[in-house]
């Protein structure tokens, strides 16, 4: 896992206490309506997103930036490429 | 015999339109709304359509609308899911002293996981005040749970103000609207809540749905965990004809709202000028005013709420004691404790609820047959009789 700091997004999404398989599905529905080269942030506090989400970019060929652990949650990163 | 129902508080009947709009999704639009062939993906229209109708009669967006199976599981997930969402942030609660038991009874479950909890006190018309409000709430408070109007005394509450103090402070607060969605003008903005509980039961929709207003960003802990129904925030799989019944109940209830409600002034006006004129030691509870349109509370003296509602029943009328539970535990009312009734005039508690199907005959109905009821039972009340 790539651990990164003070990444700047642009748009936001909580999916903090829901559970899978919303942590599949949102992110897609979220990253259809931002600009190609923006930067979504996912935060949750499900750990098996931290598997889920890299490999999930790497199937819809988006791009994973890596994620930022914080008191309540984790901040996931993934960049919008097409 | 005429037949006066006016205890539409705890029920009221559905709609012919309701019931006609719901009967095909028992059978001809089955299927789940989660499946992913065109006949889920039609159902999972309808259920969205039915959203935007429910979020409309309360000013909200149709995505800030979880439907539920009752307005007690709307208040359960309202407190449960902030609480549990919000339990770093701290360990106390605030509700007010009247609350119906879902929202009292949810509370006092975290009692238990030893958060603390205040239990605000009304004045003698039930109303809380704000000032009481800001001086309970602590560092550690996750929320405020204050109704928007009781079922039992009529009341309504100041809830733009109250909210006003929690959005100051940042403390997350709901209002149980199951009383006033449908019978008053609700809007979720004007109110200024993080969350508002709805029910079909008060709105000519089927018992068994309900549904939980939510401002956007904020975290609920879902009660029913499963699958993405409900955005991953309520788990099973949906209730459709239900939710269908809720939708058209909430779409009547836009259009119809504001006649209803003047009419409901007029007859309530009435019967409490009536019972007034009547019947002798007569308290008429909750606030005059600012109150519930066809709500009518009183307590008659010398007298049991219960055996009046069973020989009212005899003559076709069907009314309330006002609290089922408390009732039926042979218990006082805790809400009448609350605003300072004595016990023993609390034990002749009678509640009426109206909506648009009453008339003014079934209020004169009612004034004929209550002033004879009450003189029989009181002639049987030694109570009356050292009096």
């Amino acid at each position: 896992m790539k651990f990164i700091e003070s990444t700047k997004a642009d748009s936001t999404l909580d999916l903090v206490c829901r559970m899978c398989p919303l942590h599949l599905l949102e992110p897609g529905e979220k990253l259809a309506c931002m600009e190609r080269g923006q930067v979504l942030e996912v935060l949750t506090d499900y750990d098996g997103a931290l598997e889920d989400i890299p490999s999930w970019c790497e199937k819809c060929s988006q791009e994973f930036l890596g994620m930022e652990e914080c008191d309540d949650c984790y901040k996931l990163y993934i960049k919008k490429t097409h | 015999m005429k037949r006066v129902y006016m205890d539409h508080a705890s029920a009221t009947p559905v709609k012919k339109a309701v019931i006609e709009t719901m009967l095909p999704y028992f059978d001809r639009h089955f299927g789940n709304p989660s499946t992913v062939y065109d006949m889920g993906h039609e159902i999972k229209k309808v259920i969205e359509e039915q959203r935007e109708k429910v979020a409309r009669l309360i000013g909200a967006k149709p995505g800030q609308i979880i439907f539920t199976s009752s307005g007690a599981e709307a208040n359960n997930l309202a407190i449960k899911g902030t609480v549990f969402a919000r339990q770093k942030k701290g360990n106390h609660i605030i509700i007010s002293a009247i609350e119906h038991h879902s929202v009292l009874n949810s509370a006092r479950f975290f009692e238990r996981m030893d958060y603390e909890v205040t239990f605000l006190p009304v004045n003698k018309y039930g109303l809380v005040d704000p000032e009481r409000l800001r001086d309970a709430i602590r560092p550690e408070t996750v929320l405020v749970s204050i109704m928007h109007a009781n079922n039992e005394i009529g009341t309504i509450e100041p809830i733009t103000e109250l909210s006003a103090i929690c959005r100051e402070k940042g403390v997350v607060f709901h209002t149980d609207a199951v009383a006033t969605v449908g019978n008053i003008p609700v809007d979720v903005n004007e109110l200024g809540v993080d969350l508002l509980t709805l029910s079909g039961v008060s709105l000519g929709a089927p018992k068994g749905v309900g549904a939980l207003y939510f401002k956007e960003r904020l975290r609920l802990m879902p009660l029913i965990h499963g699958g993405i129904q409900e955005n991953g925030r309520r788990g099973g799989t949906e209730n459709v004809p239900a939710i269908v019944g809720l939708g058209k109940a909430a779409e009547i209830a836009t259009e119809e709202l504001e006649g209803n409600e003047t009419r409901m002034r007029e007859l309530k006006g009435r019967l409490v000028a009536g019972i007034h004129e009547r019947i002798e030691q007569v308290k008429y509870t909750g606030h005059p005013e600012n109150r519930l349109p066809g709500h009518a509370s009183f307590c008659i003296g010398s007298i049991e709420g219960e055996a009046l509602i069973y020989m009212l029943n005899q003559h076709g009328i069907y009314a309330n004691t006002g609290s089922a539970c408390a009732s039926k535990a042979l218990k006082t009312s805790p809400v009448l404790v609350a605003i300072g009734v004595p016990p023993e005039l609390a034990q002749g508690s009678i509640v009426f609820t109206m909506n648009s199907e009453n008339t003014m005959d079934d209020v004169e109905h009612v004034l004929d047959k209550l002033p004879l009821v009450a003189a029989r039972l009181r002639e049987l009340s030694p109570v009356w009789n050292q009096h």
